[in-house]
């Protein structure tokens, strides 16, 4: 299946020189290394520790971009309800949001691959319990999720994670099973048992690659998703703490600006947001067409 | 066979969209208004909520009224007296009709008065306002007597809450013979005709009501419970008038000239609790996380700390947008036992940080702060001003903001111990029981004393204002009650909200302090 | 095939068993119902009789058994908030949802193929890549935020659409569906696009996958080098690849479309089902979030179990006895 277009390359090498034949992704993959550094080094780069509430001062409240703080300072993307720097902001927001999606979304494919693959390789009793809960937890709505969780153990970035991985994991664990169930079926699956091949060996070495590549599909879509997900539960008044606010829950305090004209409370988290997505898919996307051994 | 169905709908098309277009040409005065919370009964002694009470009083009265200040007004009652001081005598108006056209009589008013202990499934019914009435005598048909189990001048006020139904029509009606309409015989302006629940109800106008011709033929009440969604239904002409406009959208539609902004204080004031009876509150610990010797908010000098350190105006301007008016009292402007001399603690971070170091917390100390976050106006965005300015003289504040289904619990509990919470009152001493009152199970009194403030001085005197029937009296005796105790910063009262309607630039509204949105109060210009 | 059918729905049952366990014991955790909606001025003893006359001062297994004696006798218990028969109140609101739902995947369906199948034929094309940038705006910005847009747009500045509410309706079999009034169609428009967006974006970016993949495999080179028509080659071969995992993911959205129109609900203040959970959550009214949750489960379970029979129908390669 895998046909190397020149077997000298080594994979590492082969992934990269696959990936920079597009500019687009290339560009994506810049600008994400950007944005990933300036969300890791936010408390070094930003003006004012946006969730340090003695640096705020609500006089400095909603001002527009450029507009200047009676100590000198000039809030370049303007201010947020409580006067909180919406630059600072957003770079702090950004951690929290990429990190919530990344590290949630990683968690639940992580769990729902294994979960799926062994129900796909099981079968009988395992896999019907298996599918029921993934059943059961589908149906569970992400907002009585949050709130139980909310009740039970606070408010946090932890629980918000928690609460993202329980929501998410179910289902790509069907979406595994699904495709597992397929490849099973192939004649591959069959000459590697001929081998004599061990079952977890042909599940994770023959089946996984197979399973994967439409799972990076929805996987990165799931990030961006994720991140969509916690900003409603934040709209929702489920999300992070109101004073450490993510990328969502900026927007979702800015909202009720929207139609007010103070555009920049919502606007440029919204511009982040969409920034950081659109990068994570144009390099998600290309990856897959790399990664895939039969796009080659 | 397919033929046959196709023009069976098209006919019902027909026959559903007809009667829109000769509501049209009738020409018929319709007025449309977005409700912002969900309705979820119609029966007037089921749920003491807001939304379903506002429905309810288009359909039902009540003995006494309130004026849209608040101030108490003859209702259904055109009169009522004294006799002794547990004895009361309400006399009826002449010739209120119902809506299926039947005289009003005391029988109806008395059966009223007993049907809210009947109802046995509800979570929040209206026995509460009856508890201190004893018996009720008819002594003819435009006269009824209400013994009271002991002196409580606070009864014409209670009785305001209870809606009168017509006997024969819910006399062994449940709440779903209201939903249905069956059971929707009232006296008021406006008859039942429809109710699609979650979405909207429809009424029209009762002819037969005794009070000035509402101008409204039809009215339709919509419920709209997402904030900018309301605006928006507002800007794109689908409805007329919207209550409880959100504050960030009240200078647009000022500016707007085809739509305007009416507002007055609500009676809603805002105030933040303190635990006042615990050695070691939870949350309340020194800047490295370790229990405190003693509970600081029981000394005056952090409570009033506190209140300096709070900068009402600024949270007023900017927070609220102007939806708020700094507080000193536990009533709003012009509510029963208001004193208008009381000013609201002005800002004053030094003068905090003084008496901080005065009470032995130089340094300060660690609180969390606790709210809901969806049931007052910004209310998360208070919580978060509030610790942004205690922070700053010291008294590092976390805050825990949740949705009020998961906070009111744990505050009810004693799990916070530094909280907020609204109130509306129509009263200062009705006020002072729930909140101030030193918790009593078998009084009633301090339900909402969250922080068990306890003054035995505030106690006797808001006792003396419910036993004098005597409302000159009793409201000078209130206003003493709630002086003190705010003087003794039993809470620290942040503002009283301010409450909002934004219509057609063509309507008017008296605004009214208890935020109820009335279509028949709306006028044409 | 019936041993299949009837086999799922016993194990339906016990995930049904599951579930109410479930969510009687998360909305005890959450707390007191008669803490929001109690009178304000309730002194203490009425709040403690209201407790009590509501069983609410009963341990949590009590409560939940006398809730599974009288739900196995089919009553789900009265809503605190409205006194209405719980499931009733569910089963009044579900045509709503959905109709709403029912369009949204329409929507989804009816755009996400043939633009995928566009995107995927013309992957380097200025046209596949726009297309792929678009999808990446449907779900990448909040469902909240789109709709107030989609509503500042087409009905606060254009006028064109209604900005909240259902439309007239009509009994359609018994049931009030408002998708056959104009009035109805206009009010139906804006919601429904909103949430459709997010499976739109899923479905472009899944057909597009799939006909690339698809246009590799060897079947369809064989196919091409037989002479068939490329649009034959589409139907037969590309299409069908594609269609498992369109299906998998349609059926799984239709779904939580249903179950989760809680946001776009409440934004268009549409009188559906998730409107009604999350009015019921913010009051903690215990008998309808738990009927609710029963019904959701009981469409996801009958949703699941259409779509692993189609999967049957499209792929022979899957058998019955595999995915019990």
């Amino acid at each position: 299946m895998m046909q190397a277009t020149d077997a000298a390359l080594s994979p590492a090498r082969e992934f990269t020189s696959g990936f920079s034949r597009d500019r687009i992704a290339l560009a994506a993959f810049a600008v994400l290394c950007v944005l990933l550094l300036a969300a890791i080094a936010a408390p070094l780069v930003t003006p004012q520790n946006p969730y340090d509430l003695a640096q705020l001062d609500i006089l400095d409240s909603k001002l527009p971009p450029g507009a200047h703080s009676a100590t000198g300072f000039t809030y370049w993307l303007g201010t947020d309800g409580q006067g909180r720097d919406m630059l600072s902001a957003i770079l702090y927001g950004l951690r929290i949001s990429l990190g919530v999606g990344v590290l949630s979304t990683i968690a639940a494919l992580g769990l729902g691959l294994v979960v799926g693959l062994v129900a796909a390789r099981a079968g009988g009793w395992l896999d019907a319990l298996i599918m029921r809960i993934v059943d059961l937890q589908l149906s569970f709505p992400s907002i009585l999720v949050a709130l139980i969780l909310l009740a039970l153990t606070g408010q946090g970035v932890d629980k918000i994670i928690i609460a993202l991985i329980v929501v998410q994991w179910a289902y790509y664990a069907r979406t595994v099973r699904g495709t597992a169930l397929v490849e099973l079926r192939r004649e591959y699956v069959d000459a590697a048992i001929c081998a004599g091949y061990s079952g977890t060996r042909i599940l994770f070495r023959h089946v996984l690659p197979n399973v994967l590549p439409p799972l990076i599909v929805v996987a990165t879509v799931q990030v961006a998703h994720a991140i969509a997900l916690e900003a409603t539960l934040s709209f929702l008044g489920l999300g992070m703490p109101i004073t450490s606010p993510s990328l969502g829950l900026l927007i979702a305090n800015g909202y009720v600006h929207l139609l007010s004209g103070k555009y920049w409370i919502s606007f440029f988290p919204g511009i982040a947001l969409l920034v950081t997505i659109v990068a994570i898919n144009l390099v998600g996307d290309r990856m897959r067409d790399v990664l895939n051994p039969r796009l080659k | 066979m397919q033929k046959t169905r196709l023009s069976l709908c098209s006919r019902t098309i027909l026959l559903c969209i007809a009667p829109m277009f000769l509501c049209a040409y009738a020409g018929a005065a319709e007025l449309r208004i977005g409700l912002s919370g969900e309705v979820t009964s119609l029966d007037p002694h089921y749920l003491a909520a807001q939304p379903n009470l506002t429905v309810a009083r288009h359909v039902f009265e009540s003995l006494t009224d309130v004026d849209p200040q608040t101030r108490l007004i003859p209702g259904l009652a055109e009169s009522w007296r004294v006799l002794d001081a547990t004895t009361w005598e309400f006399t009826l108006r002449r010739d209120v009709k119902f809506h299926d056209g039947s005289l009003l009589t005391a029988e109806d008013v008395a059966f009223s008065l007993q049907r809210p202990l009947s109802i046995k499934g509800s979570p929040g019914g209206f026995a509460s306002y009856v508890r201190a009435i004893a018996t009720t005598t008819v002594v003819d048909k435009r006269t009824l007597r209400v013994k009271t189990k002991y002196p409580y001048g606070a009864l014409p006020e209670e009785l305001n809450s209870i809606l009168i139904v017509s006997k024969k029509a819910a006399l062994k009606a449940g709440p779903e013979d209201f939903d249905s309409g069956r059971a929707m015989i009232g006296t008021g302006p406006y008859k039942f005709v429809r109710y699609q629940r979650g979405d909207r109800l429809q009424l029209a106008r009762h002819d037969g009501w005794w009070g000035s011709r509402p101008a409204w033929d039809q009215v339709t009440l919509r419920v709209v419970t997402s904030d900018p969604s309301r605006t928006a239904a507002l800007l794109a002409g689908d409805l007329d008038v919207i209550e409880h406009v959100p504050s960030a959208d009240i200078k647009n539609l000022n500016k707007n000239n085809k739509l305007k902004v009416m507002q007055t204080t609500s009676w809603r004031t805002i105030l933040l609790h303190l635990d006042q009876y615990r050695a070691q509150p939870p949350g309340v610990t020194d800047h490295n996380g370790k229990a405190l010797a003693k509970n600081p908010f029981m000394d005056l000098r952090v409570r009033l700390a506190i209140s300096k350190a709070i900068h009402r105006s600024a949270i007023a301007d900017r927070v609220m947008e102007g939806l708020a008016v700094p507080a000193a009292n536990i009533v709003s402007p012009g509510v029963f036992g208001y004193n208008a001399e009381l000013k609201a603690e002005p800002y004053d971070p030094e003068g905090a940080k003084r008496l901080l170091a005065e009470a032995g917390y130089p340094g300060g100390f660690n609180v969390t702060l606790a709210g809901p976050n969806n049931r007052y106006i910004n209310d998360e965005q208070v919580l978060q001003t509030v610790a942004q300015l205690l922070t700053r003289v010291g008294i590092v504040t976390r805050v825990e903001a949740a949705p009020m289904s998961a906070y009111i619990g744990r505050a009810r509990k004693g799990d916070t111990s530094f909280s907020l919470l609204g109130w509306g009152s129509f009263a200062a001493d009705l006020a002072l029981r729930s909140l101030v009152a030193t918790p009593n199970a078998e009084k009633g009194y301090g339900t909402w004393n969250w922080g068990h403030y306890a003054n035995p001085k505030v106690d006797a005197l808001m006792e003396k204002a419910f036993a004098s029937v005597d409302r000159t009296r009793r409201e000078a005796l209130a206003r003493e009650a709630n002086t003190l105790a705010m003087n003794d910063l039993a809470f620290i009262p942040l503002h009283h909200q301010i409450v909002s309607w934004a219509m057609r630039a063509d309507l008017n509204y008296t605004p009214r302090t208890d935020e109820f949105t009335f279509a028949h109060h709306f006028v044409p210009r | 095939m019936l041993m299949f059918v009837l086999r799922r729905l016993g194990q339906s049952a016990v995930a049904l068993f599951v579930m109410s366990l479930l969510v009687f014991a998360g909305v005890y955790a959450i707390g007191n119902p008669v803490d929001i909606l109690i009178n304000p001025q309730a002194d203490q003893a009425e709040i403690a009789q209201t407790i009590a006359r509501l069983g609410l001062d009963q341990p949590l297994w009590t409560q939940y058994w006398l809730f599974l004696q009288a739900a196995l006798g089919g009553d789900l218990g009265n809503s605190y908030a409205s006194s209405v028969p719980a499931i009733t109140l569910i089963l009044e609101r579900m045509p709503a949802t959905l109709e709403l739902a029912l369009t949204a995947t329409l929507i989804a369906i009816a755009l996400g193929i043939p633009l995928g199948l566009l995107a995927g034929l013309k992957p380097h094309s200025w046209v596949g890549r726009s297309i792929m940038a678009g999808s990446i705006l449907g779900f990448s910005l909040p469902t909240f935020w789109v709709g107030l847009m989609l509503i500042m747009v087409f009905s606060v500045q254009l006028g064109w659409l209604p900005t909240t509410g259902r439309g007239t309706t009509v009994d359609l079999f018994g049931v009030p569906v408002s998708f056959l009034t104009w009035d109805g169609l206009r009010h139906l428009i804006l919601p429904a696009t909103n949430l459709a967006l997010f499976q739109l974006s899923l479905l472009i970016r899944l057909t597009r996958a799939g006909t690339r993949e698809a246009l590799q495999q060897d079947y369809v080179r064989y196919a091409r080098a037989k002479g068939v028509t490329e649009a034959n080659v589409m139907r037969v071969h590309v299409l069908r690849n594609i269609l498992i995992p369109v299906v998998t993911v349609a059926g799984l959205e239709l779904g939580s479309l249903i179950a989760f129109a809680v946001v776009t609900e409440t934004i268009f203040a549409w009188p559906g089902m998730g409107k009604l959970l999350i009015d019921s959550i913010n009051v903690l009214d215990r008998p309808v979030i738990v009927a609710y949750l029963l019904v959701i489960v009981c469409l996801f379970i009958i949703i699941n179990l259409l779509v692993d029979l189609l999967y049957t129908a499209l792929d022979p390669r899957v058998r019955l006895k595999g995915a019990r």
